[in-house]
């Protein structure tokens, strides 16, 4: 398995680990990520599928940043997590993965979690002076719109927005 | 070419032009922005400007509940709707740890192929369009409006389907269903041959298309290509072969592999995938033959709504019913990335849930996402016409690219 | 001198008349295509169906050269000021089709992100319901507008017309006092005509 070979090579680097219905999750330590990816890299995951980030609402750090990887030979995946608080950057897997580019724009652009290391990082899905992170937990899901409250319709879950915290 | 008020960059060099494409404009399927740096005709940098679809699918799925999110799913990729529900609902199934019942496996693939085939058409036939052949587009639209009929037979809905639930399906196929599917298999490989003799040897379409967005194989691994456009640059990843899903492994079909990655390598890639669907489209009949009639969905009333007689009939039915309705399925807490090779491409869910009735987390992963991504390197030093046949190669449908 | 019989070569009508029929039926549509409802329109432009047979096959995807703007598909907020130049920029006569729930009201989208509705920002002549409308429903509703067309008199639309034109100036002085990018600034007289009770911002 790639994971151990990751904790025999760069000790102390995988913070935690664990899999459910077979996806194997690693989260990493923040300042060890190049150096694992670089690593998983020469270990066959050459595809980065995938960035993306989770928002804990109170949690502390408050951030997953999560990518997808994948193995063309052996046809393994793994998930890799990078746990940030507000307002702390991650280093760009731009270097390694041109894929990267612009998967970590839009969670930059979404979520608010800059990059470290990003050769472009403007806005990529809305647009320059756009108010706020919309895929956080605390920014509401109509953005102030009155237009979205008229008539609503009652499929909607009421209570999913205050169980999302 | 519509040139609108959207900020530019200005430059001071005289010999270089700003060309607007889009967010309105013929060739922009959907609604893209590219703004080119011409030198001449030459292309010196394109700069895509995504985000114009953008209309909060994600955010809107952390409201919802799984069953509920599925008619979004239809609207990320609209030109194979019926994949998109596939593929979410088998992302559901691995979260729950359950599998469908055997027929409606066998229908899932049926609609899937069916949905690819609908997807090449348009994108084969708009490609053409975009560079001036109108003829193909007409021949394959009316095969594409057979595979309408068949889904409005299925689901009740052209376009937008929303046939899949989660543990099974919607209903069962009507019988009329299978002998317009035999007509289709016998009228669909003739219009994909008549297409073929209006294009593939066609000398106009060839010099459009040939060298045009060659790419290596190696870098269109790292930009994250996959499905058609990563095949046709050499590399045979077919998730339906290499990590195969609802029991692929059982068809026997071919996977296409172009050698330069170009514009007519990918056209010839999804040429020949159609072809392919159709076998398996055929297996998939016999098959539904082979198993006779039986259940379409998991018989467990925790995770699929009863059948309405037992409803109305059957008090234990009507509360499942009302469980299921007003508190959801109940979800482990977990997260699981499911992947699908839909037309286009992985096709990716990715969901974080904590128990409740809404995803904590809902992630969609277009495939058009990463390739629209290397659109400044494969256009760079070419003619801004060739940027139009290698957008239309992409395939970029607008919905899932911005979510 | 014989008296001339002028019944078989002079007709009287309306000047509103002529020019009505006139325009009905040949109206030019900008397919103005963002998402679902562009796959049907195509469709509707194909062998089955073939629009053309309403005299509208003369598809002109500049706004300077037809009349009719189809809305097909999804508003999003970022496409709403995209849209409005797009039609500021038609020349009269011209005329708005909202095709499809999206357009319309938004549909199943009430988020941040998307557009409640293009007449909160453009005016619209016909709305065509449906998530997406099969393509029988987008050319009745062609027709639906044709009927209107007959009816209109040529100084009806005026009121409209000049309403929406001092809204983009609106926007454009705003533009130019506040430093913002035109999305934003019709983002925010969006959110400005919902919070004090108004329908439109034009």
């Amino acid at each position: 398995m790639v994971i151990e070979r990751i904790d025999e090579q760069l000790p102390g680097a995988i913070l935690d680990r664990h899999a459910f219905r077979g996806d194997q999750t690693i989260v990493v330590d923040r300042a060890a990520l190049l150096g694992v990816v670089d690593f998983i890299y020469r270990e066959g995951f050459q595809q980065l599928m995938d960035v993306t980030a989770v928002d804990g609402g109170q949690r502390d750090p408050r951030f997953d940043v999560v990518y997808h990887f994948l193995n063309l030979t052996s046809q393994e995946r793994l998930r890799l997590k990078v746990r940030v608080a507000d307002q702390e950057s991650v280093p760009s897997l731009t270097g390694r993965f041109k894929s990267a580019d612009w998967a970590e724009r839009e969670v930059a652009d979404l979520f608010g979690i800059p990059f470290d290391g990003h050769p472009d990082p403007r806005r990529l899905i809305m647009w320059e002076d756009y108010p706020g992170h919309p895929l956080r937990k605390d920014y509401p899901l109509d953005g102030g719109d009155a237009f979205c409250s008229q008539d609503i319709g009652a499929s909607y879950a009421p209570d999913a927005r205050s169980l999302n915290g | 070419m519509a040139e609108l008020n959207v900020e530019t960059p200005r430059t001071s060099d005289a010999d270089r032009m700003i060309v607007n494409m889009g967010p309105s404009h013929p060739v922009t399927h959907g609604t893209l922005h590219i703004v080119l740096e011409l030198e001449g005709e030459v292309i010196v940098k394109a700069t895509p400007q995504i985000g114009y679809l953008h209309r909060g699918v994600e955010k809107l799925g952390e409201n919802l509940t799984y069953q509920q999110f599925i008619p979004l799913t239809d609207r990320l990729n609209y030109c194979s709707s019926l994949m998109n529900n596939v593929g979410y609902t088998l992302a559901v199934e691995k979260l729950l740890g359950i599998q469908d019942p055997p027929r409606s496996r066998v229908l899932r693939v049926l609609c899937s192929e069916l949905a690819r085939i609908g997807d090449h058409l348009v994108c084969i036939g708009i490609n053409a369009v975009d560079i001036g052949a109108f003829t193909a587009f007409l021949y394959l639209f009316k095969e594409r409006e057979t595979i309408y009929d068949l889904f409005e037979m299925m689901a009740g809905q052209r376009l937008h389907s929303s046939f899949t639930r989660i543990g099974g399906l919607f209903r069962d196929i009507p019988p009329e269903f299978v002998p317009l599917c035999e007509q289709f298999l016998e009228s669909c490989p003739r219009a994909v041959d008549e297409m073929e003799r209006l294009l593939t040897h066609n000398p106009i379409w060839a010099d459009r298309t040939k060298g045009v967005g060659a790419i290596a194989p190696e870098n269109a691994i790292n930009w994250g290509y996959t499905g058609p456009c990563l095949r046709a640059a050499g590399v045979a990843q077919d998730l339906r072969v290499a990590q195969p899903y609802l029991d692929y492994e059982t068809y026997d079909f071919d996977v296409p592999v172009g050698t330069t990655g170009d514009v007519y390598d990918r056209y010839l890639v999804r040429t020949e995938e159609m072809r392919q669907s159709l076998r398996i489209v055929r297996q998939c009949l016999d098959k539904l033959k082979e198993i006779g009639p039986g259940p379409v969905i998991v018989d467990d009333y925790k995770i699929a709504l009863p059948p309405k007689e037992k409803v109305y009939t059957r008090m234990e039915s009507l509360i499942h019913h009302f469980k299921l309705i007003m508190h959801g399925i109940d979800m482990p807490v977990g997260e699981v990335y499911s992947a699908t090779e839909a037309a286009n491409g992985e096709l990716g869910f990715y969901l974080v849930s904590d128990g409740t009735k809404a995803p904590y987390r809902i992630h969609v992963r277009p495939p058009c996402f990463p390739i629209f991504s290397s659109f400044d390197e494969q256009v760079k030093g070419r003619l801004i016409a060739d940027a139009v046949s290698i957008l239309g190669a992409m395939n970029i449908i607008a919905g899932e690219l911005d979510r | 001198m014989a008296a001339i019989n002028l019944d078989d070569s002079v007709m009287t009508t309306r000047l509103d008349a002529v020019v009505n029929w006139a325009r009905k039926n040949s109206l030019w549509p900008l397919p103005f295509g963002t998402a679902c409802c562009a796959i049907e329109f195509m469709s509707m432009m194909a062998s089955r169906y073939d629009f053309s047979r309403f005299g509208a096959e003369a598809l002109r995807f500049s706004p300077r050269q037809s009349d009719m703007l189809l809305v097909l598909g999804t508003i999003t907020n970022k496409q709403a000021p995209i849209l409005r130049q797009v039609y500021a920029q038609m020349a009269e006569p011209k005329w708005v089709v909202s095709v499809g729930v999206c357009a319309s009201s938004g549909g199943m989208y009430r988020t941040y992100a998307t557009l409640q509705g293009i007449d909160r920002v453009v005016p619209v002549d016909v709305y065509v319901p449906g998530c997406p409308p099969r393509p029988e429903s987008i050319i009745f509703g062609a027709m639906q507008l044709q009927k209107k067309i007959e009816k209109e008199t040529l100084m009806a639309r005026r009121e409209h017309i000049e309403q929406f034109y001092a809204s983009m100036d609106r926007q454009e002085k705003l533009q130019l006092e506040r430093g913002l990018t035109n999305y934003q600034v019709v983002r925010e007289m969006v959110l400005a005509a919902g919070e004090n009770g108004e329908q439109k911002i034009w």
